[in-house]
């Protein structure tokens, strides 16, 4: 049971980071257009590129 | 009619260079220019990346985003404002539909809301996983076995999890609640603040005591199901609103204004001012009441007035915003103050309809009135009963309360409308219809009267060539009309499909017809008086006539036909025991034959628009709930009065405003679609309503009588709200109607 001293802080350490990436991910508006965001993996290459060179 | 827009369009860029959209940029916080247009037709992945590197390829371009959802673009650049017009210009190119935009600030304040909806949903999703993980081993585990240390440490975690979670994540509970609880009532969110509060805060207690059930989870657990619900809910409303300020900001588009000095610049409609002067040119929308100062025409006022036959115009005549300009350009000066009485009667009585229709309430908040009082008054004789019966301390009897209240909470009634709403708006929104209103479906299923416009609406609006003809006759209409932007010549056109001949000299005369020499001889295509003929009988049909210098002219006949699935729609209406009525301002012989065309038995012809709006006024003082569908002006009133309404797409704007819901296309299907999504949507919403009743006539017992520990609470919950969501699934499951 001594073990539950390490697990429970690694399981909830665990669990922060994908919440604080949850909440960048809203931070950064990529909620915000859901349909888009399907559609947009279905681009080929140079929009990837287009996409990134505009930033 | 989409065409004919775009064509004039174009017209007007290669004659201006200035677009006037510099008056929508702004200047964002890093001091780029920014703007967001609303763009139309894009419709598949390649149209985002057709449009976005189509503004990237201009220099100095910072960021250009189209959002799918709400068709926005934004683009922010470095650099003058008016390059904007170029980017305009390069996606207007591309073949897409481009309009200014200008309600970003909503727009923001609505992310917000749902950002952070969303931003208390993922924490108490994290807190149910983490807190869920801890449970399952107290469940499985008995103090014994495990050490009551061991227990303890584990109810302490679970604490420092939950505690924050709930003040974090409850706070849209707590301020609807606390709303609802300063302006004197209640609401749902009472109880299930007073749940969540006291659950925590008596769990706190237990585990300073060393207890053996705390209810941390089933606490975190409520929340994630009901905040779940919430965010599909404000999903739903927020498509519905977003729908309704497209349409908004559809009507703020350009007039080109002519200034002093003749120089032609485009002003946004809504900037203009009293006394401007505007040129309207063939087949445009007229953007604002005026009076025409120059130029010969006709006016089509099908959308105004009902009638399909266009107005003569000219110097001096009155227009109206929303009417078409069919055959030469015109000049028009703008009057705010519309002084036609019909207009302002309409305006009086879109008000009036307003202010007359009784809020509808809606299901979800029906069961909550009834719902609230019964969960405070169960929770209440919960706690009396074992305290002063059951012999219970005070901490045994409002634990066994807590538990009561936490159970019976709506998770499953929280569920119950969104999911479902959710689901059939998505799949309406694939089939061309856009809902504005969020109870729009649900006051549609409950309706048992239609009434219905005609032109436009069951009719397609624009007239078909009808007839036999002889074949050298329609070619030489045919290759005249070609060369005009005139309704009827448009349609003359398109129901001829070989070589055209050869005209030359062709002139086109304002409000007359076309002329040109075919053969040596002068060959006319136009109005009846213009042509000749002045003895022929009158017709109730548009007509066009041709004339060939030496021969006897005749008349092309035209009607507007009725969309293709028109009788089809009405006869399943018909079939499901809904009585249709057809209202109409075109003349009594027109309205009988299409009334016998699709069987529609009762019918009025020659309604002025307040005329509409007495008829509608009658079926509800019987007590029928009406459904209207129109597009007009004329209909502008009864869309707004009546129970609930459809436009159509190419409705005007007045109309689409006033409507519920608005549907594309050419087929009038989707009305039938609608009615019966609605229809299969609220039976949905009733089963899970039924679901949440059933599970809570099980659990509110076992509550009662302090059986209900964390675990069962768990399973009860997280089962019911399962089960309401897969049968709300079930929407998409069953076939196309």
């Amino acid at each position: 049971m001594d073990v539950l001293i390490y697990l429970i802080p690694i399981a909830l350490l665990l669990g922060l980071i994908g919440l604080a990436g949850f909440i960048w991910s809203i931070k950064s508006g990529q909620h915000d257009d859901l349909d888009g965001a399907a559609r947009r993996i279905l681009m080929d290459e140079n929009g990837v590129e287009d996409e990134e060179g505009g930033k | 009619m989409e065409q004919q827009a775009i064509s004039s369009n174009a017209e007007i860029h290669s004659e201006i260079d200035d677009l006037g959209y510099e008056s929508l940029v702004s200047l964002n916080d890093d001091g780029e220019q920014e703007v967001y247009l609303l763009v139309s037709g894009a419709v598949c992945a390649a149209c985002i990346q057709k449009i976005e590197s189509s503004i990237k390829q201009f220099e100095n371009i910072k960021n250009a985003r189209l959002n799918f959802s709400t068709s926005r673009l934004y683009i922010t650049w470095d650099g003058a404002p008016a390059m904007v017009n170029d980017y305009v210009r390069a996606v207007e190119n591309l073949g897409y539909g481009v309009k200014p935009y200008d309600l970003k600030t909503e727009q923001s304040e609505v992310n917000e809301q749902e950002r952070f909806l969303l931003l208390c949903l993922g924490v108490a999703g994290f807190a149910m996983g983490n807190i869920m993980l801890l449970s399952v081993g107290l469940w499985t585990t008995s103090a014994e076995t495990m050490g009551m240390a061991t227990r303890d440490f584990m109810h302490w975690v679970s604490a420092a999890i939950a505690l924050p979670t709930i003040m974090f994540s409850g706070r849209p509970f707590f301020r609807s609640a606390l709303k609802a609880l300063s302006a004197g009532g209640t609401n749902m969110d009472v109880p299930i603040s007073l749940a969540l509060i006291l659950a925590g805060g008596m769990s706190v207690l237990e585990t300073i005591n060393h207890g053996e059930h705390v209810y941390f989870d089933s606490a975190v657990m409520l929340m994630f199901f009901l905040l779940i619900g919430r965010y599909l809910d404000f999903r739903a409303r927020k498509n519905a609103r977003s729908v309704a300020t497209d349409l908004l900001s559809a009507i703020s588009g350009f007039a080109n204004v002519i200034m002093e000095g003749g120089k032609i610049s485009r002003v946004l409609i809504r900037d203009l001012q009293e006394n401007m002067v505007v040129r309207v040119t063939a087949g445009e929308k007229i953007p604002v009441d005026g009076i025409v100062i120059d130029g010969v025409s006709e006016i089509d006022t099908s959308l105004v007035t009902g009638e399909t036959m266009p107005r003569d115009i000219a110097s001096g005549g009155e227009v109206f915003a929303g009417t078409v300009n069919l055959s030469s350009p015109i000049t028009i000066k703008v009057v705010k103050e519309a002084e036609d009485s019909l207009v302002a009667d309409i305006v009086r009585l879109m008000e009036k309809a307003g202010q007359g229709q009784a809020k509808y309430v809606r299901w979800a908040d029906r069961a909550a009135r009834l719902y609230t009082p019964v969960v405070h008054i169960f929770a209440v004789l919960a706690f009396i009963g074992w305290f002063f019966i059951g012999g219970l301390d005070w901490q045994g009897a409002l634990l066994i309360s807590i538990t009561v209240l936490i159970i019976t909470c709506p998770c499953a009634l929280g569920l119950a409308v969104p999911v479902v709403q959710v689901l059939a708006s998505g799949r309406l929104m694939r089939e061309g219809v856009l809902i504005k209103s969020g109870d729009a479906l649900e006051r549609l299923s409950e309706i048992d009267t239609i009434l219905l416009d005609k032109t436009g609406t069951l009719t397609l609006g624009n007239p078909v060539l009808v007839g036999d003809y002889d074949k050298d006759n329609l070619r030489l209409a045919a290759s005249l009309a070609a060369n005009s932007m005139h309704q009827l010549s448009k349609s003359m056109l398109k129901s001829y499909d070989n070589a055209l001949l050869d005209v030359s000299n062709i002139k086109e005369v304002a409000g007359r017809g076309i002329e040109g020499v075919y053969g040596g001889k002068l060959v006319r295509l136009g109005s009846r008086s213009w042509c000749g003929n002045k003895g022929a009988s009158p017709t109730n049909m548009l007509e066009l006539w041709l004339s060939e210098e030496g021969q006897e002219p005749v008349s092309f006949r035209f009607i507007d036909i009725l969309r293709e699935d028109a009788a089809d729609v009405v006869s399943s209406f018909i079939k499901d025991g809904l009585n249709l009525v057809m209202l109409s301002g075109d003349r009594e012989n027109v309205v009988k034959t299409i009334s016998k065309e699709c069987e529609i038995k009762t019918f009025y012809a020659e309604k002025t628009p307040i005329e509409k709006f007495e008829i509608l006024e009658d079926f509800k003082a019987k007590n029928h709930k009406v459904l209207m569908i129109g597009d007009g002006l004329n209909d502008a009133p009864v869309l707004a009065g009546a129970d609930v309404s459809i436009a159509t797409g190419s409705a005007i704007d007045m109309a689409q405003n006033a409507a519920d819901i608005v549907f594309m296309g050419d087929r009038l299907a989707p009305v039938y679609e609608v009615y019966k999504t609605a229809k299969l949507t609220q039976k949905l919403v009733k089963q899970n309503f039924a679901i949440a009743v059933i599970y809570n006539m099980v659990a509110v017992p076992l509550a009662l009588a302090g059986l209900v520990t964390p675990l069962i609470a768990a399973i009860a919950m997280s089962g019911s709200s399962l089960v309401v969501i897969a049968n709300s699934f079930r929407l998409k499951i069953k076939r196309k109607i």
